[in-house]
């Protein structure tokens, strides 16, 4: 007997034509909904990158070679001196050009118009950002990797290392100018150095004989903001790094110990070589987070404005005959200075461009060009991370 | 735990009594008593789940690894040294006794530094001992011509049959007197598993072995001693054929036959 078809009407020898049922309109739906999803945030984002390149790209390129605008990438940010004449020619200048400009043009000077932030360069917040990057990741790295070790190898499972992955988990969804306060109050304020002269302000010393341990705080400088920023980056680090250890096959420490390793040497040996890759990975996308934030460093390590490099404080000019000695003293202050000055970073000083001083094309102009700069930056190090993972397991992989 | 050459080799060589171990408050191993004779090749049979790994595992304390697994009465001893006794070196016990897991996996090194894992966390630095001691132990493993020209290329490049010698060799290299395999031959094909099975044969009486496995024709080919352990108990324990052609219990004669599930 030929069974009924379901649709009559349909053609009677083919019984697999028919109507869509309603569990297949349901499923086309579910699927376009959410391929409208992923299309809107795929635009969303097309539409970022595209308008930042359009606006930024014309200021930090140029189109001749070398094709970047290396004025923009190398000097220091000034003030703008725009000067127009009653022409209407507009010339573009800094403090030291402007008066000569004013000079020639004498009583044919229109305007001179001058905005904070926007002249010169870019290179003191990329320097800054750079240091704040190398000391948070360095500091986050080593505390991540190491309670990653503690909390996969060596501690028991139990109630209070749940209480620990808890509490790493919401230190994950503090907001980050929570940990700006903390960072003032405990690195800028509060944490020991040594020194001979403790100011008043140190909440109390320790004489050690020879020089004296003072809390008085690091002052606002790159070892506060990079202290800072590696608290804002250990979740990331301490919970990547634990999975990547917990990745590796724990057969590879049962033989290691079955050949008669010590855990630690297990670890050293036949764990973290081959979560290194991972450890890395998720290192870089600590260095993508450290290098966006703005609140932490706000209190902690970046000024507005700064007309120096880290390493070009003022030190007093040695004399004409002075030591070797005193040269290589001074040598040892310039490199400390990197860590114990204050600096411009990017995010900061974008924030300051777009929100602290009168907008205008010129503030604009500067503002784009760093946020493209800063974007180039980061795609970089994502970039990197991902060639870097890619060798890396093709190294190890098991 | 001492290295007497004099030591009788009819003497109880790994002596298990009254052996409890549980995982927490499951217990898995019930009143064990085992003799194993030294240079003998003893199978442990059973079906899954009856504690026949979890036997085995304690033998080098490797099982210490697992944190809810504890000793709850009853002794291991290795010529005649409880090795559950506090003053028992854990490390060196593993020297002197060696393990073959279930799947290979050598680590995703090159294959010399493999066969010397053992030595260089001992703290062998010596280069020429090195060398001579990862050519040694990949003769020993049967390995040494297939890759004697191409120590330094990764281990993960060879054959799965290849892989499990290299972690026989690796686990020979620190010259143990005892083998410990658990299903050595578990996850391999018919030909490679052969090569393993002359190997061991070939091995015997240089090692004690005690060789989980779940083959019951491996287990008639190779062992001198087989014994059946069901429910964490040792049912039976005598000479492989008298396992085989003459079982005294019924238990065990249903599980040989395959009746027992």
């Amino acid at each position: 007997m030929i069974p009924t078809p379901i649709h009559p009407k349909l053609d009677p020898a083919n019984p697999f034509v028919g109507h869509q049922s309603r569990n297949q309109i349901r499923e086309s739906f579910v699927r376009w909904i959410l391929r409208i999803g992923t299309l809107i945030i795929v635009s969303v984002t097309a539409a970022i990158i595209l308008h930042i390149a359009a606006k930024g790209a014309p200021v930090a390129l140029s189109r001749e070679w070398p094709f970047v605008n290396v004025a923009f990438l190398t000097e220091l940010p000034s003030t703008l001196h725009v000067i127009q004449d009653h022409q209407g020619h507009i010339i573009e200048t800094d403090v030291n050009g402007a008066d000569a400009i004013k000079m020639q043009l004498g009583a044919n000077l229109r305007e001179e118009k001058t905005i904070s932030y926007s002249g010169g360069g870019i290179l003191g917040p990329i320097v800054g950002t750079a240091m704040l990057v190398i000391v948070s990741v360095g500091v986050a790295l080593l505390l991540g990797v190491a309670s990653a070790i503690y909390l996969s190898e060596y501690a028991s499972h139990g109630k209070f290392i749940e209480m620990v992955r808890l509490a790493i988990l919401n230190l994950a969804g503090v907001p980050s100018v929570v940990f700006g306060l903390f960072g003032l109050g405990a690195f800028v304020l509060t944490a020991p150095v040594f020194t001979n002269t403790p100011l008043d302000r140190a909440i109390f010393t320790i004489p050690l004989g020879f020089t004296t341990l003072s809390f008085q705080g690091w002052d606002t400088c790159v070892l506060s903001g990079g202290f800072t920023l590696a608290f804002v980056i250990l979740p990331v680090i301490i919970t990547a790094s634990e999975q990547c250890l917990q990745a590796v096959p724990l057969e590879f420490r049962e033989t290691s110990m079955a050949l008669g390793a010590t855990r630690w040497q297990t670890i050293w040996r036949a764990v973290l070589p081959f979560a290194t890759p991972g450890i890395l990975t998720s290192s870089i996308l600590g260095i993508a987070r450290a290098a966006g934030e703005t609140a932490p460093i706000m209190f902690t390590a970046a000024l507005a404005f700064k007309d120096k490099l880290p390493w070009q404080k003022d030190l007093v000019a040695l004399p004409a005959d002075a030591s070797w000695f005193a040269h290589w003293e001074q040598s040892i202050q310039r490199f400390l200075a990197i860590f114990t000055e204050s600096v411009q970073a990017l995010p900061y000083h974008i924030y300051t461009l777009a929100a602290r001083i009168p907008q205008n094309e010129y503030s604009e102009r500067a503002q784009y060009g760093s946020v493209f700069v800063f974007l180039i930056l980061v795609a970089s190090l994502a970039a990197t991370s991902i060639w870097m993972r890619r060798r890396l397991r093709a190294k190890y992989k098991w | 735990m001492s290295d007497n050459p004099t030591a009788n080799h009819d003497a109880h060589f790994i002596q298990v009594e009254k052996f409890n171990y549980a995982y927490g408050d499951h217990q898995v191993l019930f009143d064990v008593d085992l003799d194993l004779h030294r240079e003998d090749i003893t199978a442990l049979i059973g079906p899954s789940g009856c504690g026949k790994s979890t036997l085995l595992r304690s033998i080098n304390r490797i099982n210490d690894l697992v944190e809810i697994a504890r000793v709850v009465s009853g002794s291991i001893k290795i010529d005649g040294v409880n090795l559950y006794s506090p003053e028992v070196d854990v490390i060196s016990l593993r020297r002197n006794v060696g393990m073959v897991f279930q799947k290979y996996n050598p680590f995703p090194r090159s294959i010399f530094e493999n066969a010397v894992y053992g030595l260089r966390v001992a703290g062998i630095k010596d280069k020429w001992e090195l060398e001579e001691a990862a050519e040694r132990s990949l003769r020993i493993a049967a390995l040494w011509d297939e890759v004697k020209d191409r120590l330094h290329t990764n281990a993960t490049s060879l054959s799965g049959g290849q892989q499990q010698r290299l972690c026989i060799a690796r686990a020979v290299a620190l010259k143990p007197r005892i083998l410990l395999m658990d299903e050595p031959c578990a996850a391999l094909d018919p030909i490679a598993t052969a090569r393993i099975e002359d190997l061991i044969a070939q091995l015997r009486g240089q090692f004690t072995f005690v060789i989980v496995t779940h083959n019951m024709e491996q287990a008639k080919r190779i062992a001198d001693k087989t014994a059946f352990i069901y429910k964490g108990k040792v049912i039976e324990c005598a000479d492989t054929m008298e396992i085989f052609g003459n079982p005294k219990n019924k238990l065990t004669e249903s599980y040989i036959t395959g009746r027992l599930t």
